[in-house]
């Protein structure tokens, strides 16, 4: 079934080595994702998920191999013009704290030269989208919003322009556990209704297994596995990916033992 | 008592023509020194975010220049300036710089990486990222550092009168050498009015400007 959609994402034989670094963030990393799928890249800190993330959107560039992006090699392509085409949203969220939320969403559209009237329009339906009352919040500023509210402002801000592509980096990271599981669900039913390819980085399991439809897990810059969900509990590829799924079943252990 | 208050009302009875001349060039040499000072101090500290390696010797000449007192900056300018309001202006914007300047490269410095990573993630050009988002939340800093400034420009434009440049500083430096008190009085009181309402204003135009900070 995937095998006959577009291929939105193509990492080939992808390195990336840091000036100091004596070894590769990103190793050899050599894959495609398909339009519309979910895709989550687990791994821990310094596994190198984030440098392939920001790569995607050419924060970052490549040392050797090529990303290509619905057939076009984004090496070739002016660096602004590729973000633009890009949604991206991070822990942090970096809302303006000047501006207003209704500001902060329509950043992009305006760096487009988009319609006032289109703006207004689109930003109101994209802080319902994200599950906030538009009357209610688009005059606010970033600061009388909770960390959970300003996270979906900036999934808003990253959807403004309709993207083909979202990437995401950890952008539940610093949210409460409950807030964070309502969120989960939200993104999943956000990237239902679009039909768009997500590339969602996480360090947590769960949120990996629960989120893609395939997860990509990473370790000091290669890709141990990337599979489906099933497969990766079923039929761990390496040490690595087992280790990780015994530590997960351990705490589940925890929870038996309690209740 | 009585009769100092006598002697300011007869003051004011007799000048306030000049009182108010007297006013308007120390408002006057202020406001020119303040312009110069930003215009200077701004970009100078912009450079200093850009280009690293200029910043240690471009604030330390700066740190240097502030030290000499004011005194001696305006009696060392009549040798090279000459007397009257331009030299006394030029010379006062070298002690309004430092505190322009270091509080500008604080303020640009202070902006987290993130912000201007995510700028960039979505789609802002350098020129964007600088005007959207880093000057903007410079800001604060940057007013701060313009408050700290003008504090210092109203209270030496006084001296200034010492080079020729009139201001409120004559009213102070007649009533020393004819030994007047309530000229000092008159003086002195009128300097820290001209500040007060300098720092008002600033303050008013740093709440308008950072007015998300104070809504609830």
């Amino acid at each position: 079934m995937i095998e006959n959609t577009t291929v939105a994402i193509e990492y080939q034989h992808v390195f990336k080595k840091f000036s100091g670094a004596n070894y590769s963030a990103v190793n050899d990393v050599n894959l495609s994702i398909h339009e519309g799928e979910f895709i989550t890249i687990l791994g821990s800190s310094g596994s190198g998920k984030t440098t392939l993330l920001k790569m995607t959107n050419r924060l970052y560039d490549p040392d050797a191999g090529n990303i290509v992006l619905f057939g076009e090699n984004i090496r070739n392509v002016d660096a602004v013009k590729v973000r633009r085409r890009i949604g991206y949203a991070i822990q942090q969220v970096g809302l303006l704290p000047h501006m207003t939320i209704a500001q902060n969403i329509a950043i992009v559209p305006k760096l487009l030269k988009w319609d006032k009237n289109v703006i207004n329009n689109r930003v109101r339906e994209l802080i319902a989208l994200v599950g906030l009352e538009p009357d209610e919040f688009l005059k606010r500023y970033p600061s009388q919003l909770s960390g959970g509210q300003q996270q979906r402002v900036g999934l808003a801000r990253a959807l403004a322009v309709d993207p083909k592509i979202m990437l995401l980096d950890e952008p539940f990271g610093a949210i409460d556990a409950i807030n964070r599981l309502n969120l989960q669900d939200e993104l999943k039913r956000i990237h239902g209704g679009l039909k768009k390819t997500f590339l969602f980085v996480t360090h947590d399991i769960n949120e990996a297994l629960k989120l893609g439809t395939r997860v990509i897990v990473m370790n000091e810059g290669r890709v141990c596995q990337f599979d489906t969900p099933e497969n990766i509990v079923k039929k761990p590829a390496d040490g690595f990916v087992e280790s990780l799924i015994r530590s997960c079943r351990e705490q589940e252990k925890l929870w038996e033992g309690l209740t | 008592m009585w009769e100092m208050w006598n002697n300011i009302v007869v003051y004011f009875e007799n000048n306030m023509d000049a009182y108010f001349i007297m006013l308007q060039q120390h408002i006057n040499i202020s406001i020119r020194v303040l312009v110069i000072a930003m215009l200077i101090g701004i970009p100078t500290a912009i450079l200093c975010v850009v280009f690293k390696h200029l910043q240690k010797w471009m604030i330390g000449t700066f740190q240097v220049l502030r030290i000499i007192p004011s005194l001696a900056v305006l009696v060392l300018s009549i040798r090279f300036l000459g007397i009257g309001m331009g030299p006394a202006v030029i010379a006062l914007a070298f002690l309004a710089i430092p505190p322009i300047l270091m509080n500008t490269v604080a303020g640009l410095e202070e902006v987290p990486f993130f912000m201007l990573e995510t700028a960039k993630g979505m789609g802002m050009t350098s020129l964007q990222v600088w005007i959207k988002v880093r000057l903007p939340l410079a800001f604060p800093l940057i007013l701060a550092g313009i408050k700290t400034a003008m504090i210092e420009i109203v209270a030496s434009a006084t001296i200034a009168a010492l080079i020729g440049a009139g201001g409120l500083g004559q009213i102070i430096f007649q009533g020393l050498s004819v030994r007047r008190t309530e000229l000092l009085l008159i003086g002195g009181i009128s300097v820290a009015l001209v500040s007060l309402t300098a720092v008002f204003l600033l303050d008013m135009l740093d709440r308008f400007f950072q007015r998300y900070k104070y809504v609830q």
